[in-house]
């Protein structure tokens, strides 16, 4: 009823070819547009206090955003799975942090975007083993690439400019007049320069996907092997993979510093966060864009979500909540994989589905 | 026979000349011989079978020819040249295109889709207009659209366009298969059992394709199959295995006739 | 430049020739862990073989035993008691797994159930942290009549230390290895998992129930997890930190090879004893805390030059 493609043809290829070919979810995206501009930099989130609003949600959500469709290229369309994602995003965040030591006067945005190539890079090279190997061999060699990320940016002092507390820490910067990075940023200028690297990053990796390398990396994931006969040649599908999806992770990852920490030491990048942006792709979906929006979403607030439930409602106190909230993120990992190995992306799919023939049941 | 000359078949078809010699063919696995010393050869626009029973070396031979298995003895020729040792996907790019014995479609996508793949090789816009998928990209994404539509009405499966092909019942998959080897407009085209575990109708509407196919875009044809009535009608020359080994090479009539290959089907009385 | 080649190349042998007994403890202490590495790694081995299930749980299995052990004794459980009640916790944990994933996830491609089990390791970090909080506790050692103390060796007028819970640990994992070769060898269940392992659709239309199986081999690995971290616990207290260690497993068998015991065994002890000299030796060279990363390159540079391990079979792939 409400969500009926009945009376909508596509008389040309292109028409068909769009990324929402239906006129609602045309509508639908640019109401989700009109709200993450117009009204949630200046009302935050209707009933939470601006700042944590803001701060501990929406920032992070987006940036985490990003994440997940970064490794969403790998996991998802390419099905190389990866546990080095934490990593990943480290190298995108020290290789900003030296940027801006030795450009100071270039604009804050175009070093970060830059910084996501050596994280590229670093991916590729890392991923030059899944040319041999296949599956839980990759894990190792990922798992490989985690620790000994890890481990350079401890001992590396040149990463960190030899900082004493092994920390970086984000100078100052401004772009245009505004202060978008430092301690003095606000909230605001902070999140719509996330917002619009994200719906920048996202329309890339929509194109990308539904293009003749999404198909390829595709290919290589349903089937390698006919993939390598069809002529992909699994040397450019895979390792254009892992730096596509790599140069998200590491733009992310300088603006998790840069946009939302303001300082980070190598806590931030460790494995466990690597499994936390994995859970964000697979309940999000895998191989979907819009999944990996879900899926960060839903990953990052659950527990917070939880925390305060807990806490107001029946007075328990918040580690055992974050407790109970891992506990449920596991059980409903595997009942998503149990139930619609595709996630949330799925699931409203299904809705739509509903929604088009609804009130009726058939 | 010459490899330059042309003949014409006793059903009154003209083949052309020589398109691919195997000379001597012999492929091992450790100590096992799935081929030995075989040659044959493929000539312009006929359909050639590769017949044999269970065992034979038949598939290896299609693996050989594109390139996914390496001969350790033996050479290919191609169009007048010897074939160097090549990946599978500089062969493809040859314009060799195959289908599989155990389908192998790209079961995350949809129909539409797995025969776009059979594209890749054309699509030549570089990463910076795929990222944009504006313009020259764009373009170019639509031409081959359209070329895989007509691909898609050709084989009649426009109604399963946008489905999932995991979904799909066998008979269709092997079509869009198919399809998708279609798309890559071979010059080539190896098919591994195209009808195996099809009932009677479905066989029809396949040999339909394969002669269409042949017929309408000129394209080469190997294939491999059981069923010795749709051999005999559909192929200009076949060859026979058994055991790795060359049984008889011929015209199905003179194949048919052969005692070798009657005893390897029947068997022998000791 | 000279400095820099002698202390890789030459130095670090004259180290380990000036100090025989330092180097012999150095190979000792990384051979106990290679053993425990080991240990693990046939835990993988177990499910692996039986299921096709790379259980990325098997770490925290590691933990989450340990800790139920410990944490019953402080409740107030004796120590025998809560280890027979920790043995129950693990069937249960087998039975639970095989019932409400296993058969659910029959027939999906590998990577998703690997990603349940890493579904699963969430569950059981919640759980441990949830009943028994998240702070380290004591392995009780004593109370488990496992040896305390050590040894003094002098060879030469050097000085070994030998750890007795090392020894033991040693013993026990060599006997629990030799046990589980008796029972895959010689027992009807035995078999069955051989099969089992062999071919899924051949056992289950001879007869064999898949379901029973499955549960046996989570059992089994249940088990070797709770030795494991009775042993580890002993040697340096009980910690989810644990579970990151426990991950070298990964590129044990990355060297073993994923299906074969022996392998596990082997690939243990060279990640073990190779990552002890490389952190000793050559560790100073590049800064302290190359033990984190020795064992994944290696692998990894072993996987570049002989990808099926070193007991696999060489893969010929099919189409």
């Amino acid at each position: 009823m409400f969500y009926r493609e009945a009376g909508q043809y596509n008389t040309t290829y292109e028409q068909d070819l769009q990324a929402f070919p239906i006129k609602q979810d045309k509508i639908g995206i640019a109401i989700w547009l009109v709200l993450a501009y117009l009204f949630v930099p200046f009302f935050g989130i209707p009933g939470l206090e601006y700042g944590f609003a803001m701060n501990a949600i929406m920032i992070p959500v987006l940036i985490f955003t990003i994440t997940t469709i970064g490794l969403n290229i790998l996991v998802g369309f390419t099905g190389q799975i990866s546990l080095g994602t934490g990593a990943f995003m480290g190298v995108g965040a020290y290789a900003c942090y030296k940027l801006t030591s030795y450009f100071p006067d270039t604009n804050i945005i175009i070093l970060i975007l830059a910084s996501g190539f050596v994280s590229a890079i670093v991916g590729a090279l890392f991923g030059l083993p899944s040319l041999r190997i296949k599956g839980f061999y990759l894990v190792v060699a990922t798992l490989a690439a985690q620790f000994f990320l890890e481990w350079c940016f401890i001992r590396v002092g040149w990463l960190y400019n030899y900082n004493p507390s092994g920390a970086i820490e984000v100078p100052q910067r401004e772009v245009l007049g505004w202060i978008v990075t430092g301690a003095s940023a606000e909230p605001m200028t902070r999140y719509l320069v996330v917002l619009s690297i994200l719906v920048f990053l996202a329309i890339i990796a929509g194109n990308l996907t539904r293009g003749r390398i999404g198909r390829s990396w595709m290919m290589i994931r349903d089937m390698d092997i006919a993939a390598e006969l069809i002529g992909v040649r699994p040397l450019t599908a895979k390792l254009s993979a892992f730096a596509v999806s790599s140069y998200f992770i590491g733009v992310s990852g300088a603006l998790m510093v840069f946009m939302w920490l303001g300082a980070a030491e190598v806590e931030s990048f460790d494995v466990n966060h690597s499994f936390l942006y994995l859970f964000m792709v697979i309940l999000g979906g895998l191989g979907s864009i819009t999944g990996s929006f879900m899926g960060a979403a839903f990953i990052w607030t659950f527990p917070i979500i939880l925390k305060e439930l807990g806490k107001s409602w029946f007075g328990i106190n918040a580690t055992v909540m974050e407790n109970v909230s891992l506990v449920a993120i596991g059980v409903m990992i595997v009942v998503i994989l149990i139930a619609e190995p595709h996630g949330m992306a799925r699931l409203w799919q299904i809705v739509k589905q509903k929604l088009r023939i609804w009130p009726f049941p058939h | 026979m010459s490899t330059a000359e042309t003949f014409i078949t006793p059903d009154g078809r003209t083949i052309g000349a020589v398109m691919m010699e195997m000379k001597n063919i012999t492929l091992r696995f450790g100590g096992v011989v799935a081929i030995q010393d075989i040659s044959f050869d493929i000539r312009e626009g006929e359909i050639r079978a590769i017949i044999g029973p269970n065992g034979a070396g038949k598939s290896s031979m299609l693996n050989v020819i594109n390139g996914f298995y390496h001969p350790q003895e033996g050479e290919v020729w191609f169009r007048g040249a010897k074939r160097p040792s090549m990946k599978p996907y500089q062969i493809a790019k040859q314009g060799i295109a195959r289908t599989f014995q155990n389908i192998a479609l790209f079961k995350g996508m949809t129909t539409v889709e797995n025969v776009m793949t059979g594209r890749q090789l054309m699509m030549k816009k570089s990463f910076l207009w795929q990222m944009l998928r504006v313009g020259p990209a764009m373009t170019e994404e639509v031409e081959h659209r359209r070329r895989c539509e007509e691909i898609i009405d050709f084989l009649e499966i426009q109604h399963i366009r946008k489905e999932p092909v995991g979904s799909l019942p066998y008979g269709l998959q092997k079509r869009v298969e198919l399809a998708r080897a279609l798309a890559m407009e071979p010059k080539l085209l190896l098919l591994d059992e195209p009808m195996a575990g099809m009932n009677v109708e479905e066989k029809e509407d396949m040999s339909r394709f394969i002669l269409d196919v042949n017929d309408q875009y000129g394209t080469t044809i190997a294939l491999i199959e059981h069923d010795m009535s749709v051999v005999m009608d559909l192929a200009d020359r076949v060859v026979c295995l058994d055991y790795g080994k060359m049984l008889a090479d011929g015209t199905p009539s003179e194949v048919q006739k052969n005692q070798a290959v009657i005893d390897a089907y029947l068997g022998v009385e000791h | 430049m000279t400095d820099f080649l002698y202390s890789i190349f030459v130095g670090p042998f004259a180290d380990m020739i000036a100090l025989p007994d330092f180097l012999m403890q150095v190979l000792w202490e990384g051979f106990v862990a290679g053993v425990l590495y080991a240990l693990i790694a046939l835990g993988f081995v177990l499910i692996f073989k039986a299921s096709g299930v790379f259980n990325f749980a098997q770490g925290i299995m590691v933990v989450f035993s340990g800790l139920t052990l410990v944490g019953l004794y402080e409740l107030g459980v004796p120590a025998f008691m809560a280890l027979i009640i920790t043995l129950g916790v693990m069937y249960v944990l087998a039975f639970s797994v095989e019932r409400f994933v296993l058969r659910k996830l029959v027939n999906q491609p590998d990577i998703i159930l690997f990603m349940a089990t890493i579904g699963l390791t969430n569950i059981l970090i919640g759980l441990g942290q949830w009943i028994f909080g998240g702070e380290t506790k004591t392995m009780i050692t004593e109370q488990l009549w496992l040896p305390t103390g050590s040894s003094v060796w002098e060879p030469n007028g050097g000085l070994v230390i030998f750890q007795h819970i090392d020894i033991a640990a040693t013993v026990i994992a060599v006997l629990m290895i030799v046990g589980l070769g008796f029972f895959f060898s010689y027992t009807k269940v035995g078999r069955a998992l051989r099969a089992v392992a062999d071919d899924h659709q051949a056992s289950l239309s001879v007869g064999i129930s898949l379901n029973q199986i499955w549960v046996i081999v989570w059992f089994a690995a249940g088990i070797v997890a709770l030795v494991t971290g009775i042993m580890w616990g002993a040697r340096s207290d009980v910690s989810f930190s644990l579970q990151i260690i426990a991950l070298k497993a990964l590129p044990v068998l990355v060297l073993g090879g994923f299906t074969s015991i022996p392998g596990a065994i082997v690939g243990g002890l060279i990640i073990g004893i190779g990552e002890k000299i490389f952190e000793i030796y050559w560790g100073p060279l590049f800064g302290s805390g190359v033990e984190g990363w020795f064992a994944y390159v290696i692998a990894l540079i072993f996987l570049l030059f002989r990808p099926q391990g070193l007991f696999g079979d060489k893969i010929i792939e099919r189409v």
